[in-house]
């Protein structure tokens, strides 16, 4: 199949950017999109080109590193996806397609598709763990876990961290993701006694960021290719105001 | 080059015990002096920077990932083995030991094998407590699975997502310590060479991957924890990153490389579908539990598989290994599918391919419970093929996977370079010849988070570790020299993309270097693969500059690593007269096809040192001694 495609091209931070446009031809339907760029970036290095940066590691859709937006749709238009495990047979000869990378103020450009996700790593460092230091566990069947909390805590911490639900927001908010991490140990019986701690300091942190506030658009939900739900958001709101009433300070957001 | 294992003596199940009681320790107040270098953040990198951040020591942790939780481990699927005998079905440390051991067709150290399964049953405590959700019976005690290679069920699980949660629950621990101040985590940061000084692993050369910059850091032991090398096939189950580079430089500073002929091939991933195909999908052998292999008894039969009737398919791995049948180590499973294709009754559009069939689970369990138990591995499979494994069989054929060689390294898991460490699948010790499954998982924790703290600290407490000197002759020769192999990489301004190259010498490998090797096959490869790397020193164009992101400069240097790797393998391949696990040599088998294993003549480990650029390495032995297993023909039948 033939496509044209307009891609977003930035040599760094300090770049302005535009799109750029390139004609693709004898695109074969079994190809994942990922390996619809490769091909290009062959053709343009070939051409004394510089090839189109994008990230990427392990290519089944686990690893989280993947992701850009194609023709206004996060990971694309297929539901619970990433653009690594996207495959061309799901387009049409002759598409026009335009990619662009995660645009949120908390994600600086990097290159062409790139962003920086840091501010996800400083979130999760300020709290989303359990501190269980190494060797002081008892044996693993001496808490148990109904399964079904044990399921519970497992759909959120399917979460790949890849950044598609702060893209997606119109807000740029990163709540789908904090409430993720908030939601999977708070359904443990091991994460319960840092559960108020944790809210509060992943909250804050998250606020830190730039990130914006949840207005309940939930297109984060819709294009999270692992399909988490929003309710992860209402466990963490949950917790967080659980957090703030019975453990000092006030409901003021930033404080 | 001196190869002494230190394996502590006293009885087997004695060893580590005793070894803790009597190992020198370095005092809380003195841990927060001695800084750690630890290159990788999977399973073995990061939670050895956890374990030695709350221990107190000060670690700097590197990844070529843009998050610590990005590496590779976060792929595996099945699972992770423990004797836990939670089953009561008559598990125990030393079957966990001989399994691991005769699943490796008796290559691996003894000592080091059974330390693994020693603690294969802490780990499991600790992961459940860092909050990892295992798949739980309604009781609310923990599940198990079957893995391939035991008769018990001792694989824990994740659904189909183990590798992701042990390692987010790593993560998690490592940014504790992050919190903490105690560990310093710098990604999007490739290592580029090993610092030695006065003999000694003092530091590493590293690459800003957004800026270029090449830059030093010093510390007391550097900890190469940085995974496999299967990427020299480039068709392989690896994230796309994943490379050798880190062990070859080190390799190359002076350090023994043991087995690098040692690979894995998977039995079952999903085969290639074109010549863009950039790698390999796997789909986990916990699949193998109830999916049937098969393929049609007559070549040629070109029939959908719904229609060819159930006398007309040869359950291959059934008929030929009754007691096993489906459930084959990796190696068995994957020779075998081999073989049937070479036969012409290889299924799919290119004929490599055998079915793995659900038919009977579905039918015995219902949709229900295969759905619950792999749901989403055939989601996935249907995602990448258009077709529904709940009523089509899956299509599978094996794929390069993990490799078992790597750098040689001693008790402590130090290499022949003191104060140079190397963790998880970096390291050669544990699987010997062939890896069983929901094993590699069990090595990187056992390595990072529980034999590591131990054994570091002997090292630390008896050693002297002056402060390094940032613009000694030493530092400043080796940064030049990775500036400069860049800059010549960027230089050549050839006419072909590094993939060009990296795909050809992958074509080769497999070829001659995968499920099956010769003599002749080897000479071969070997003649190639020099020819290749002297067209790629010509002719390879990298474009852009050093001084800014460049995707193409990383590949450059990976592959440019990979022609030497794959030449030691091959002459490795080569030499080792045998066969064994997955080095399968073509003149060595029994009558049934089988491998032939020679404990007279090849019952060690192959130890190579590096020699000079282009130079034939030198070959050292260390002798397996088996004081505690019998060494027999592995059978599966």
């Amino acid at each position: 199949m033939k496509l044209t495609l307009e891609i977003w091209r930035q040599k760094d931070a300090n770049d302005k950017g535009h799109f750029e446009t390139y004609e693709l031809d004898n695109v074969s339907s079994h190809m994942s999109f990922l390996e619809m760029l490769d091909v290009l970036n062959q053709e343009l290095i070939e051409k004394g080109e510089e090839p189109v940066a994008f990230d990427h590691d392990c290519r089944e859709a686990i690893c989280g590193t993947c992701g850009f937006v194609i023709n206004g749709v996060a990971h694309g238009h297929m539901k619970r996806n990433t653009v690594c495990q996207l495959h061309m047979r799901t387009f049409n000869d002759g598409d026009h397609l335009v990619l662009e990378p995660w645009r949120a103020e908390a994600f600086p450009m990097v290159r062409d598709l790139i962003v920086d996700r840091s501010a996800f790593e400083r979130i999760q460092r300020a709290g989303g763990y359990i501190s269980a230091r190494t060797g002081s566990a008892p044996d693993a069947n001496s808490i148990l876990i109904p399964k079904d909390q044990a399921e519970a805590a497992m759909d959120f911490a399917e979460c790949i961290g890849c950044g598609a639900c702060v893209a997606s927001c119109p807000n740029g908010a990163a709540m789908l993701f904090v409430g993720a991490r908030i939601a999977h140990l708070g359904f443990l019986p091991q994460g319960q006694p840092e559960r108020a701690e944790r809210a509060k300091a992943l909250v804050a942190a998250m606020e830190q960021e730039g990130f914006g506030a949840c207005t309940n658009y939930t297109s984060c939900e819709a294009t999270c290719p692992k399909g988490i739900s929003i309710v992860g958001i209402a466990k963490m709101n949950k917790d967080y105001f659980n957090a703030k009433l019975f453990t000092g300070g006030n409901l003021g957001g930033k404080d | 080059m001196k190869l002494d294992a230190k394996i502590p003596s006293g009885p087997l199940a004695d060893k580590w015990t005793d070894y803790k009681a009597h190992t020198a320790l370095v005092s809380p107040a003195n841990k927060r002096k001695h800084t750690i270098l630890i290159v990788g953040t999977g399973l073995a990198g990061g939670g050895a920077a956890a374990a030695l951040g709350e221990l107190g020591y000060k670690v700097k942790a590197f990844c070529y990932q843009d998050s610590a939780r990005r590496a590779h481990s976060i792929a595996a699927q099945g699972g992770i083995n423990a004797a836990k005998n939670y089953q009561n079905d008559g598990d125990t440390v030393f079957r966990l030991f001989y399994d691991t051991i005769k699943g490796g067709d008796f290559r691996a150290r003894e000592a080091n094998t059974y330390r693994l399964a020693e603690v294969s049953n802490e780990i499991i405590d600790h992961c459940v407590a860092q909050g990892v959700p295992f798949g739980r019976e309604y009781s609310g005690y923990l599940a198990n699975r079957t893995f391939g290679g035991a008769q018990v069920s001792r694989t824990f699980y994740s659904r189909g997502q183990t590798g992701q949660q042990l390692l987010l629950g790593a993560y998690n621990s490592l940014n504790a310590q992050v919190n903490a101040g105690n560990v310093d985590v710098f990604e999007r940061t490739e290592m580029l060479d090993l610092i030695v000084i006065d003999g000694v692993a003092r530091g590493i050369v590293v690459r800003d991957m957004v800026s270029g910059e090449v830059s030093s850091h010093f510390g007391d032991a550097v900890l190469l924890c940085t995974g496999g090398y299967s990427n020299v096939f480039f068709l392989s189950t690896s994230a796309k990153g994943c490379n050798g580079s880190a062990v070859w430089r080190a390799y190359k500073r002076g350090a023994g490389f043991a087995n690098p002929c040692f690979t894995q091939i998977h039995p079952t991933a999903i085969p290639q579908s074109g010549d863009f195909q950039s790698k390999l999908t796997l789909m986990s052998e916990s699949l193998r539990n109830d999916g049937r292999v098969w393929v049609p008894k007559k070549a040629g039969d070109d029939r959908p598989p719904n229609e060819i009737p159930e006398d007309e398919r040869d359950y291959y791995l059934e008929r030929i290994y009754p007691s096993f049948g489906n459930m084959v180590p990796r190696d068995v499973a994957s020779r075998n599918a081999k073989n049937v294709c070479d036969e012409g009754r290889g299924i799919g559009p290119t004929k490599r391919g055998v079915y793995l069939d659900f038919a009977a689970a579905i039918e015995r369990l219902g949709v229900d419970v295969i759905k619950d138990r792999y749901g989403n591995l055939f989601e996935m499979y249907e995602m990448i093929n258009d077709e529904d494994p709940y009523t089509t069989p899956m299509m599978i054929y094996p794929a390069p996977h993990y490799t078992m060689g790597g750098l040689w390294v001693d008790y402590d898991l130090m290499s022949t370079i003191p104060g140079l460490f190397v963790l998880g699948e970096a390291n050669f010790s544990d699987h010997g010849a062939n890896r069983l499954g929901a094993s590699a998982l069990m090595q990187g924790l056992a390595d990072g988070f529980f034999v590591i703290p131990n054994t570091l600290g002997q090292y630390i407490a008896k050693g002297k570790h002056p402060d390094v000197d940032p613009n000694c002759d030493e530092v400043r020769e080796v940064e030049q020299g990775a500036k400069d192999l860049n800059q010549k990489l960027l230089d050549i301004k050839g006419t072909k993309t590094v993939d060009y190259f990296h795909r050809a010498m992958g074509m080769i490998m497999l070829d001659k270097c995968g499920m099956a090797r010769s003599k002749e096959g080897l000479n071969e490869a070997i003649e190639k693969i020099r020819e290749l790397k002297k067209k790629f020193w010509a002719d390879v164009k990298v474009p852009g500059t050093g001084e800014s992101l460049n995707q193409e400069l990383e590949k450059a240097g990976r592959v440019a690593d990979y022609f030497d790797l794959a030449i030691l393998m091959c002459l490795d391949a080569r030499e080792r007269e045998e066969s064994c696990g997955g080095h399968f040599r073509e003149e060595h088998k029994t009558e049934e096809g089988e491998a032939r294993r020679d404990d007279e003549n090849y019952c060690h480990a192959s130890v190579w040192e590096y020699m000079g650029e282009d130079q034939t390495p030198q070959a050292h032995k260390e002798e397996l001694i088996f004081e505690n297993v019998e060494l027999t023909q592995r059978s599966y039948k």
